[in-house]
């Protein structure tokens, strides 16, 4: 194990990532924190992909190598997708929206077959969790009692859901009736990231399946582990072949070829912005197919004088830190008001030191390795150019270990807004400490931002909570929380983060197409 | 007679020691040939279930009555005893109040996340389901219905609705709201605390999944009082709902009479809301309860005298069956039931003559026998009351075109009755008879229908039957009822609302809208200081 070793865990850890709502449902699945350990690394079931309800290999007959972010080691070969396998998997997909059961049975009994799916996901908790922590290096304990657990609840909200998409009844202006039909869009296209592999498969395909569409996933070719075992208990709950197909495989290859498919008729792509453009671009030049895309942040959290600094340094650690910083909305940017702002600093370059960095399947680990070298590369650049560009290094600021791809989290101070580790989404452990004087400054710096994902206020004022909450520019604000993630919250990005939501009936409209009915009424005693 | 010879349904060793109290049917069968009569009368069959639960459940626990004092409920197939069930009065009720009080106020129920919630209604569900055929059992003993509609129709639709409002649990949405001025406006709903909750005995069960599904779906506390002809099936579900986590004193159930235990609850300083199913004369008075007590809201499901609209286009097969099945589903015994069978006068006769074959071919018997679409009907009480409408109904003039008596010599079955040639003013065609009585009414043109179908003091549902988009349109939207059905009737799905108009009730169950019922609306207003935007 070469990661470093910090006896102390960190109170932050105790902190659920995803409010307190997570740490209840965790106590309802029976998780079992001392049982880590003895858990073996699974055994991988499935390898190919996911096409009309059978597991086939790729056209081409060619494979890629899935790689264990703690060794470098090859986990397996995955059979790789690209246009051809795309095509096939539209066809079956197509087949079960225009002829198969799915779109025609009622929502109540699409939500029966979600209901159950989500019973089989919950009994095979421990092993999807493991999936991801093998294949991307997720920490094994917080995949079980937060990301899994939160995948499952998100499930189980779209399967309630799946009854109760409501249009309306029109009032309208002369002697007509109208109504408003919401109508599943079609195929659907998810193209899904690597950092939350499991949780992102159900937060994309749990409104479409409640919406009655069918659809082609493609998960990162990082983490194409728990996609795959996901579909296979969709297939033993019910959910008939065709509505869910699996392509893994690359970006430039099955990705592409899903967002420039004449005969999808939605796409929903999370992950970076350059990707999100070209998604869209592909969008435009083929069918017009509809895009949703939840892209890159550089979010803000603002800490201000009156907050009690401990409880705000540890929010910044785990706004900063969680899941080693690869999440969209991770609080890269932290500004702190000068009042506080010396006491915060020292007392976040101390508490960084209790992360416990190491093998995701160690009980006692707060942070595993970085997704993959790519990845793991890219955040060392980054934290020279930090270096180079004048900013202070607080904390960290180096590979641990002579294995795997794990990093010391990092602190900069002293960082200027036109820096690149104050521009660019870093996707890893690193954040800015920022002070400023403000409330007008905080919002205008906070703001020059070509993101706007999310956004984190620590105060206790009641009118600095609301200015700020309106004035910021992104999709979810947390006040005194952060990553407070919930089924029924909406999020998604402003500006160059994104458009259309995630979670809530927001994100079932997504999937839905919009009809207007309407009819000549005679003699209506009322209009 | 058809059917002499009756092969139980019913293993034998669940037959409950209670049963002994039934006394054994004598008599020989009747001469009545016309009516299908797939059971015979004289032997009931055992029905497959213990009665577990007989005692009042308050606060979690199973007790008897303040006073000791029990009521018998009877097998409306004999009039014989099924049970002693515990009878409770106003003490009992200020008891099952004070425990739902303190589980609202103090217990885990509203403070849990709706996820929680949900998840508990789901279990449950689960749990009903595992037990469906003991339930749907105790369902057709106490209330006479045919157990294969109880297992076929009744516990599906309850399933239904509670996994429906489970989902509801985690959607309950408030708004923000754009105000004038430099304001920040939320609505927060809110759990309105207690309600007391009062069902009839036509639908024992789906009434107890209408009132107590949104109540507890928004996270309420309830008292809960059963009819006294039918107290047992609620009270095993409520066992049920404690086993999948529901927290005690949340779902509280009072079983006893409507002048004590009922009024109590109405008139209880401490109830929050009220909702009440059952007739127009019994909602009078608990609005009358409720306004002088402490304004508690209240929602009313009440009587009908529902049309159901054959116009001259219909495929007149086809209405004929949907009619029937519209005025006989229950023993009549629906609160929506088509009991004014309007036919369009060029299709009148060919429908007299099948809506009269279709009712002498109606399978009258034994509840728990396969095959009987008609069972007795629910007490003695009612089943004189139909009798002597269908007395009226040949007094003034109307065509008796088959039925009319009693149907065997034993308990409260009725012959399948059909009565034409009726007019708007006869009390058959005004009251509502809430048994197996088809009323037929002729009628010429559309204008006429309408005024006809709206000139009761009901509005509670209605039937269309037409294939002509323009009459369905003009039709749905000139009745004044809650429900028009079009080319259907009686489609109770989980999602759709139902209630009524004018004298037929207030409020509407089921549905988004039922939640209102249990949820108080909160408006938070805050002053904004330089808002970015309003």
């Amino acid at each position: 194990m070469p990661a470093k070793r910090i006896a102390s865990r960190l109170t932050y850890n105790e902190h659920t990532y995803l409010s307190l709502t997570i740490s209840k449902i965790m106590a309802e699945t029976h998780i079992n924190g001392n049982s880590i350990s003895s858990l073996k690394i699974p055994k991988i079931k499935f390898t190919k992909l996911f096409i009309n309800g059978e597991f086939v290999d790729s056209v081409s007959g060619r494979t890629f190598e899935t790689i264990d972010p703690r060794t470098e080691e090859k986990i397996a070969d995955i059979a790789e997708g690209d246009g051809v396998d795309v095509d096939l998997a539209v066809k079956a997909a197509r087949v079960a929206f225009d002829h198969g059961p799915w779109p025609r049975m009622s929502g109540s009994e699409r939500g029966r077959i979600m209901m159950k799916f989500v019973d089989l996901v919950e009994e095979n908790l421990e092993e999807i969790a493991a999936l991801d922590a093998i294949d991307v290096g997720k920490v094994l304990s917080q995949g079980k009692t937060r990301e899994v657990p939160f995948g499952i609840s998100v499930l189980r909200y779209y399967a309630g859901a799946a009854d109760k998409i409501h249009g309306k009844t029109l009032k309208l202006s002369s002697q007509l009736q109208g109504y408003t039909l919401y109508e599943p869009i079609g195929v659907v296209g998810h193209i899904i990231p690597w950092n939350f592999p499991v949780g992102m498969f159900f937060f994309k395909t749990g409104p479409a399946l409640a919406a009655g569409c069918t659809m082609v996933v493609k998960p990162a070719e990082q983490s194409p582990l728990s996609a795959l075992y996901c579909a296979h208990l969709a297939k033993l709950a019910g959910v008939p072949d065709g509505v869910i197909n699996v392509i893994t495989g690359y970006g430039p290859t099955a990705g592409a070829a899903i967002s420039s498919h004449m005969d999808i008729d939605c796409v929903s792509f999370t992950g970076s912005t350059e990707v999100g453009r070209l998604i869209m671009q592909a969008a435009a030049t083929s069918n017009l197919k509809s895009v949703s895309l939840e892209l890159g942040g550089k979010s803000p959290l603002i800490i201000f004088d009156d907050v009690d600094v401990d409880s705000a340094v540890n929010l910044a650690l785990m706004g900063g830190f969680a899941n080693k910083g690869e999440y969209c909305v991770c609080s890269s940017r932290i500004f702190v008001q000068e009042g506080i702002y010396d006491e915060f600093v020292t007392k976040i370059a101390r508490n960084s030191k209790g992360i416990t960095v190491g093998d995701p399947f160690e009980p006692s680990t707060i942070q595993g390795p970085q997704a993959d070298k790519a990845q793991y590369e890219k955040v060392l650049s980054y934290i020279e150019h930090g270096k180079r560009q004048g900013a202070t290094l607080l904390s960290g600021g180096k590979p641990c270990g002579e294995k795997g791809y794990y990093i010391e989290p990092t602190i900069f101070t002293n960082v200027k807004d036109d820096m690149l580790i104050a521009t660019d989404e870093i996707f890893g452990p690193v954040i800015c400490v920022i002070k400023f004087k403000t409330i007008e400054e905080a919002i205008a710096r906070a703001n020059s931002s070509t993101y706007g994902l999310a956004a984190g206020i620590a105060t206790k004022d009641l009118n600095i909570a609301n200015i700020v909450s309106r004035s910021i520019r992104a999709g979810i604000v947390w006040i005194n929380c952060y990553l407070a993630f919930d089924a029924d919250a909406p999020y998604g990005g402003y500006k160059m983060s994104g458009f259309g939501r995630e979670f809530g009936m927001d994100a079932l409209y997504k999937y839905l197409q919009v009809k207007s009915v309407v009819t000549p009424i005679h003699n209506s005693p009322w209009l | 007679m058809a059917a002499r010879r009756i092969t139980s349904l019913l293993s034998p060793s669940y037959a409950p020691a209670l049963l002994r109290s039934i006394g054994h049917c004598s008599g020989k069968s009747t001469s009545i040939t016309r009516f299908s009569t797939a059971a015979a009368l004289e032997e009931p069959i055992t029905p497959p279930v213990n009665i577990e639960h007989t005692k009042l459940l308050i606060n979690g626990q199973f007790v008897d009555a303040a006073s000791g004092k029990t009521f018998p409920t009877l097998d409306p197939r004999t009039g014989l005893l099924i049970a002693d069930v515990a009878e409770g009065d106003a003490e009992d009720i200020n008891r099952a109040v004070s425990a739902a009080r303190k589980a609202f106020d103090e217990g885990p129920w509203p403070r849990m996340t709706a996820y929680e919630r949900s998840r508990i209604l789901l279990r449950f569900a689960d749990l009903v389901e595992k037990h469906a055929e003991e339930i749907a059992a105790l369902e057709a003993w106490d209330n006479g219905k045919p157990y294969e509609q109880a297992t076929g129709d009744e516990i599906p639709l309850f399933i239904r609705l509670f996994r429906y409002y489970a989902g509801w649990a985690d959607k309950i949405h408030g708004l923000t709201i754009q105000a004038d001025g430099p304001h920040q406006v939320q609505t927060l709903h809110e759990p309105i605390g207690v309600a007391g909750q009062i069902i009839p005995w036509n639908f024992p069960l789906l009434m107890f999944s209408w009132k107590i599904g949104p109540a507890l779906a928004c996270g309420n506390t309830v008292v809960l009082k059963t009819a006294e002809q039918t107290p047992l099936s609620a009270l095993y579900v409520a066992k049920l709902f404690h086993e999948a986590g529901l927290p005690p004193g949340v779902l509280n159930i009072v079983s006893g009479y409507g002048p004590t235990a009922g009024a109590a609850l109405c008139s209880h300083m401490d109830v929050d809301k009220l909702s009440f199913t059952g007739s127009t004369e019994t909602g009078k008075i608990i609005l009358e309860l409720a306004a002088r007590s402490n304004l508690k809201p209240v929602t009313l499901e009440l009587g009908g005298k529902s049309p159901f609209i054959v116009c001259e286009d219909a495929n007149v097969d086809e209405a004929v069956e949907l009619a029937h099945a519209a005025l006989f589903y229950n023993q009549g015994q629906c609160c929506c039931a088509g009991s004014r069978t309007f036919v369009h006068e060029r299709v009148y006769d060919e429908f007299i003559e099948k809506a009269k074959a279709r009712a002498l071919k109606r399978v009258v018997g034994d509840p728990f026998q396969k095959g009987v679409e008609q069972g007795p009907q629910v007490d003695s009480e009612q089943f004189d009351k139909i009798l002597k409408y269908i007395r009226s109904g040949i007094d003034s003039g109307a065509t008796l075109e088959t039925g009319g008596q009693r149907f065997g010599s034993n308990g409260y079955y009725i012959q399948p009755t059909v009565f034409s040639n009726v007019q708007d003013d006869m009390l058959i065609a005004t009251d509502e008879i809430f048994g197996p009585v088809q009323t037929i009414l002729k009628f010429k043109d559309i204008n006429e229908v309408i005024r006809r179908s709206n000139a009761s003091p009901y509005g509670l549902a209605a039937g269309v039957f037409t294939q002509n988009l323009d009459t369905a349109n003009t039709l749905s939207r000139a009745l004044k009822a809650g429900t028009v059905w079009v080319n259907c009737f009686d489609v109770f799905d989980a999602a759709i609302p139902f209630g009524g108009y004018k004298m037929s009730g207030h409020g509407r169950e089921k549905g988004v809208y039922s939640l209102n019922n249990y949820l108080q609306v909160k408006a938070v207003v805050t002053r904004l200081k330089n808002p970015a935007w309003l």
